[in-house]
């Protein structure tokens, strides 16, 4: 593993809310992490709306449409796939994603 | 051109249709038109008279009204009579000496009620039941008594009885004939009918002829019948059938029936040509018409003969569906099977208080007639099958059967088998082919339809298969009339509400799985959240619920554009002590919050940091103050004046009124905010006509108005109910709320309801006062229900600790958000742009 590409302890899963989002900091970025137990999935995408220039995806509803899994920002409600952070009303804009996984209860967020 | 004198007698319903119809064909201004009334009160709604004593007015019945009369150039004269006619000089003279010329003359003089001529019928506290004024006699008779007799029990009859059973009194019902409306209905419906009524109280018996009425010896009156039995009553009010008042007629020498009666022909012209005669005093082909629509479709014939058009009138179906003391009666036809071979079909289920009859003719081919009693859903569809003597199926019965299941098992008439010609709105006399006009020419939606053409706006009935008509139409052109929320729920709002109800469905996940498909998203899951919580009100953010809800719900606060947020404390009815203000004050200062007084009558604090909230309420909690709930689709605010307390010019404690309302609803989450006013007098300074539930203090109680709107598009409340005591209020509101949550779609206010509830306020006026879909009961328990369960979140959440662990920025750090930074201006916070972000100094957070 190299510096720009580890894995890191971010928090607990009891930390997390099922089926809806938390916020935790990744060194100084601020991420929004979304908790779909049934998938037995985190997905980790930034917190900041490039919309509504704040801090506050994390507390967005998530959703699927045609199967795609997305969040609905909190602020003016555009989707963004919490897949690749892609914006499915702006097609030039997108939220930064990060890879994670679950290891005895501990979300581990990859730094790449 | 010189215009030509038209005097129209009468302004009854009919009259007042006929001037409606002359004004709505633009051939106004042909006429010099004078109409004398002689009541003292414009035309008003006699077929709803007994909601009089249910909470209606004078006014609430009122259909001509002065202000519109005079804008068509009406010269009207109310309380004036015309006591006779000379038809050599074509004049007319009245009681009060006027002497007027006309060219053409309109009798609609109507009908009076015929009291049979039984020895003591003229004794005090004997009345009849037809105008205003007769309910004000029959209100003031019934205060000193107890007990009350309507003799007759046919349709008016009954209508009469629920009237005297209305003022509290004990009610009885004496019927010549064996059975109760024998007209209309055959001995298994009369007797349905007759156990029906007789469970809500009323007493019924048949077959009594009234021989004397004399003094009693324990009420005011005893009749005496020819059976030998006898009835002590305070009060009888007698409604035995209509007479024509066909006396101007008779004494100027027009031709009149041998049982009364204006004879006229197919044009309604009576035996001078110059003189019409329409409505209830009328006799076309020997009969007499004693329904509205007929008159309304003599009103209209008469019109076109004025301006010069063809249309005739041809006899009128007398078939008829209403909802007597809450219990659906309806007749069609030949409903006593008196064509010759006619067979009958019969359906009668004595548990559930349900009976049908169907006849039909020799050859099992066509419909002649039916009878419904205790469920008139088949109405609609029987009425056409009778009137376009459209093909029978092959098994008639499947008709007035119900239909236990199996999916191929539909009877009911597909829109698509009506001739074009067939009558869909009988009361506005519109046709299957007007409604395709009227889509052909733009109209996209029911509603559309129904301010076009009038149909559904009359009696209602044809509503439902109107309904059908113009979906089913739009639905052949390819307008695609999808009404489903979202991809996941291919259902309506209403659906998934009822689903939930009918199902006890707990959890959003369980509605999916059974109902929907995918994972939902930002509509559908608050829409759910809110349904949940308008139903069982359980706590929001327990585990099953709190993905559900909008940021604002999930943080029991309102989001700002940085992020933050704003709180709001519950202040009922703006009432709000030096302690409590205090307590926000030094809740403000404390945490640097910009402090505003909202519209509302409260105080909202902004830029609140998440993290901020739970000591922000903790707080406000040990001071005494609760949640406001302005975060969420639910009730916000009473407003009120402060009312008769202090006010020199108050007349009722609004103030106090106001705040038991707001404590009442507070939490009740809806299809969107709900906003309420009270004004303790006219002067109106709660400004309570512009919200949902506005109430104004008069001298005799409350006058209750409904769905008005402040906000982008304004609307007045409408007048609902006048004087209301303060029980009856409360329990008016629970039904509105309950059936606005009910029926509301997604974020639709109760204006935009409203405005398209098919039927409008007169509909909503059924439902809940007169209980026309006999839900009252279910919605005030449902109302119960969600008042029991009531509880601050805010303070539930900070008992909470799983809660409250989404109420940190980060789950990791203890770092509060570097974006948020505020700007001083005019002494108070406010959010810094993006400029100012890159220079501002943060200001030095307290907490």
């Amino acid at each position: 593993m190299t510096t720009t590409n580890e894995w890191l302890d971010l928090c607990s899963i009891n930390d997390l809310v099922a089926n809806s989002g938390v916020c935790a900091l990744l060194k100084e970025e601020q991420v929004a992490l979304f908790y779909l137990p049934n998938e037995q999935k985190v997905f980790a995408v930034g917190q900041y709306d490039p919309f509504g220039n704040a801090n506050v995806m994390s507390r967005g509803i998530i959703g699927s449409k045609q199967g795609q899994l997305f969040v609905a920002s909190p602020l003016y409600k555009q989707h963004f796939l919490l897949e690749d952070g892609s914006c499915l009303e702006d097609a030039a804009i997108s939220l930064p994603v990060w890879k994670t996984q679950i290891i005895n209860e501990r979300v581990m967020i990859n730094t790449a | 051109m010189n215009k030509q004198n038209l005097v129209v007698v009468g302004n009854g319903m009919v009259g007042h249709q006929f001037l409606q119809s002359l004004a709505d064909s633009g051939q106004m201004e042909q006429f010099n038109v004078t109409v004398f009334c002689e009541e003292p009160r414009l035309a008003y709604d006699r077929v709803y008279l007994s909601s009089y004593f249910s909470g209606a007015t004078a006014d609430d019945l009122a259909m001509g009204h002065i202000e519109e009369y005079q804008s068509w150039g009406l010269n009207v004269l109310i309380g004036e009579a015309v006591i006779s006619i000379d038809r050599d000089t074509q004049r007319v003279h009245t009681n009060k000496g006027t002497t007027l010329f006309y060219d053409k003359l309109v009798l609609a003089t109507g009908s009076f009620p015929f009291v049979p001529p039984v020895p003591g019928h003229d004794r005090e506290h004997c009345l009849v039941y037809r105008t205003i004024e007769d309910l004000e006699a029959i209100k003031a008779s019934a205060s000193g008594a107890k007990t009350g007799v309507v003799v007759g029990g046919g349709l008016l009859g009954l209508e009469a009885a629920k009237a005297i059973k209305d003022l509290g009194l004990e009610t009885h019902v004496v019927e010549f004939a064996p059975r109760l409306m024998a007209v209309q209905l055959d001995e298994g419906g009369g007797d349905l009918l007759r156990r029906k009524i007789e469970d809500l109280g009323v007493q019924v018996h048949t077959g009594k002829n009234t021989q004397q009425i004399v003094d009693g010896d324990d009420a005011f009156h005893r009749m005496e019948f020819a059976d030998g039995e006898v009835l002590e009553t305070d009060l009888i009010l007698f409604s035995a059938g209509i007479r024509p008042r066909d006396n101007l007629a008779r004494e100027c020498g027009l031709e009149v029936g041998e049982r009364g009666g204006i004879v006229i022909n197919n044009n309604c012209q009576t035996s001078d040509e110059k003189i019409y005669s329409i409505g209830e005093c009328a006799l076309w082909n020997g009969r007499i018409y004693g329904l509205v629509a007929p008159g309304y479709t003599m009103a209209k014939v008469v019109v076109e003969q004025l301006i010069g058009g063809e249309k005739q009138f041809l006899g009128a179906d007398m078939s008829t569906k209403l909802k007597l003391m809450g219990i659906d009666v309806a007749s069609i036809g030949d409903a006593h099977g008196h064509t010759k071979g006619a067979l009958n079909y019969t359906y009668n289920d004595q548990v559930n208080g349900i009976y049908k009859k169907i006849v039909v003719s020799e050859t099992g081919n066509e419909l002649l007639g039916a009878i419904l009693v205790g469920e008139a859903n088949d109405y609609g569809t029987l009425l056409q099958y009778a009137l376009n003597g459209i093909k029978l199926p092959a098994n008639p019965e499947t008709l007035i059967v119900p239909n236990f299941g199996g999916d191929d098992a539909e009877t009911g008439l597909g829109v698509s088998a009506l001739p074009d010609t067939a009558h869909i709105c009988s009361c506005h006399d519109v046709t299957k082919g007007a409604i395709f006009c009227s889509i052909e020419a733009g109209a996209q939606t029911v509603c559309d339809v129904k301010a076009d053409t009038k149909a559904a706006s009359g009696c209602g009935g044809c509503n439902q298969l109107l309904t059908d008509l113009v979906n089913y139409e739009l639905e052949q052109r390819g307008v695609e009339v999808c009404t489903d929320i979202c991809e996941h729920f291919a259902y309506t709002r209403e659906d998934l509400y009822n689903i939930i109800r009918i199902e006890e469905i707990k959890t959003f996940e369980s509605l999916l799985s059974a109902h929907g498909q995918g994972h939902g998203c930002e509509i559908c899951k608050p829409l759910v959240g809110s349904l949940l919580a308008s139903c069982w009100n359980e706590y929001i953010l327990d585990t099953p619920h709190v993905g559900l809800q909008d940021t604002n719900d999930t943080f029991m606060a309102n989001m700002q554009k940085d992020g933050t947020y704003s709180v709001v404390p519950r202040v009922p009815g703006g009432e709000i002590t030096p302690d409590q203000l205090i307590a926000i004050g030094q809740v403000g200062k404390k945490y640097n919050l910009y402090t505003k007084v909202t519209g509302g009558q409260r105080i909202d604090l902004f830029g609140a940091r998440l993290e901020q909230l739970p000591t922000i309420w903790k707080e406000l909690i040990d001071a005494g103050m609760e949640t406001g709930h302005a975060y969420g689709k639910s009730l916000r605010t009473v407003k009120s004046c402060v009312g008769s307390t202090w006010c020199r010019y108050g007349v009722d404690d609004s103030a106090g009124l106001a705040i038991e309302l707001e404590n009442r609803y507070k939490g009740l989450r809806a299809p969107h905010k709900i906003k309420f006013g009270v004004s303790g007098c006219t002067r109106e300074c709660a400004e309570a006509q512009s919200k949902d539930v506005g109430i104004i203090a008069t001298e005799k109680g409350w006058n209750l108005y409904l769905c008005g709107n402040g906000g982008m598009k304004p609307r007045h409340g409408d007048l609902f109910v006048t004087d209301l005591d303060k029980e009856t209020l409360i329990k008016y509101i629970d039904r509105f709320l309950m059936f606005y949550i009910k029926t509301g779609k997604r974020l639709q206010r109760t204006s935009v309801w409203m405005e398209n509830l098919e039927g409008g306020l007169d509909y909503l006026r059924k439902v809940i006062i007169d209980d026309h879909l006999a839900l009252n009961e279910t919605l005030e328990s449902q109302m119960a229900h969600v008042i029991d369960a009531y509880e601050c979140e805010w303070k539930r959440t900070l008992n909470d600790e799983d809660a409250l662990k989404r109420f940190r920025t980060f789950v990791n750090s203890e770092k509060t958000d570097n974006n948020i930074v505020f700007i001083q201006e005019r002494g108070q916070i406010r959010p810094a742009n993006e400029v100012e972000k890159s220079v501002a100094e943060p200001i030095k957070m307290m907490v």
